[in-house]
């Protein structure tokens, strides 16, 4: 693949840059990655996603778009109320960036679908607001080693981890298994500051783009958490754990399963201190 | 004894276990949180049975959900 003149100015900004140039904008155009919900963290993630050129965009949501979305979900404007997440958001990474084919999935991710889907693409971006997906998504990554970022917010808080499946520390090393339903608050319930996401989303996308060009540290082993209302980000290390019950060495998970769908939820929840 | 957790530094009078001290520091649904002692993610079952010491880096890391979050569960 050689750039357009037009490609060239495009992404001046980029090729500029010694440690991407030409070839890293190439590169970007040739790469693959599938956001996984196209909402708070999906849409930043996507857009910048979109305008850096990367070629190919997998983006799979089965909802559509909703008034109460429009605070942090920035892919979506209040013209799409009511239309679907996936096409709202296609559109828009299309008009952005014409370079950039965009593969919509309208449905959600369950175990007999996300393993065909991620196998498609260089890298996974976790977008989504259950812990169901969340631990579905490690699991196929896991499984088909494709890298991916984790993220999770909740009212003025975020983190952030990269996961090379089999390399380093994975969501399960971390978190055994999904909390059960009602125990975690959601953002529709607890709510969450709608810049948050942006924040965190477009971290997403940051290492992502590391990924692809094989640029720096990725925040592999290590969960940043973002407190806004601190504007305190803090690295913790976490090692691989032996008795992870997916990549430990005794691991007891060999398959995909379909956890009960839990988005968490504000009911009865005091797990924050 | 002094500790840090979270990255804050905190006192304790007594020695504690992980379980009392996840209750010394109101986090009250302790099951739906990770500890990290020292580095090393604790597995629950010894969250009764091990103690912190003086200089201890421990870490309470929370369940949190995502972005595109509806009012019901999703899949």
């Amino acid at each position: 693949m050689s750039l357009t003149e037009q490609q060239i100015e495009r992404y001046s900004r980029h090729i500029i840059l010694e440690s991407v140039g030409g070839a890293g904008q190439e590169k970007l155009l040739s790469s693959r990655v599938l956001i996984v919900g196209a909402g708070g963290l999906g849409a930043p993630a996507a857009l910048y996603l979109a305008a850096a050129g990367v070629g190919t965009i997998g983006l799979l949501d089965g909802d559509e778009v909703d008034l109460t979305n429009l605070q942090r979900q920035i892919v979506h404007h209040t013209c799409d109320v009511g239309r679907r997440k996936i096409v709202s958001a296609a559109e828009k990474l299309r008009a952005i960036n014409p370079d950039v084919t965009v593969r919509t999935y309208d449905t959600w991710a369950r175990a007999n679908n996300i393993r065909d889907i991620i196998t498609e693409y260089d890298f996974v971006i976790d977008g989504v607001d259950n812990f169901a997906a969340k631990f579905l998504i490690n699991d196929a990554c896991y499984f088909e080693r494709i890298p991916f970022s984790h993220a999770g917010i909740l009212q003025f808080e975020g983190q952030l981890m990269t996961v090379l499946p089999g390399r380093t520390a994975c969501y399960r090393c971390l978190f055994r298994s999904p909390p059960p339903a009602g125990s975690v608050p959601s953002c529709g319930q607890a709510g969450v500051l709608g810049v948050l996401p942006g924040v965190v989303g477009s971290l997403q996308a940051t290492e992502a783009i590391k990924y692809l060009l094989e640029l720096g540290d990725l925040l592999t082993d290590s969960l940043l958490t973002y407190n806004a209302l601190k504007m305190d980000f803090r690295k913790i290390g976490v090692g691989r754990s032996p008795n992870c019950p997916l990549c430990g060495a005794d691991a007891e998970i060999k398959e995909l399963v379909d956890a009960e769908a839990v988005v968490c939820d504000r009911k009865g929840c005091q797990c924050q201190e | 004894m002094k500790l840090t957790v979270n990255a804050e530094e905190v006192s304790l009078a007594e020695e504690l276990t992980v379980s009392e001290l996840l209750v010394h520091r109101n986090v009250r649904m302790p099951e739906m949180v990770s500890v990290e002692l020292n580095g090393k993610i604790l597995p629950r079952s010894e969250f009764d049975s091990t103690s912190v010491a003086d200089g201890d880096v421990v870490e309470f890391l929370y369940f949190m959900g995502g972005g595109c979050v509806t009012d019901r569960a999703t899949n």
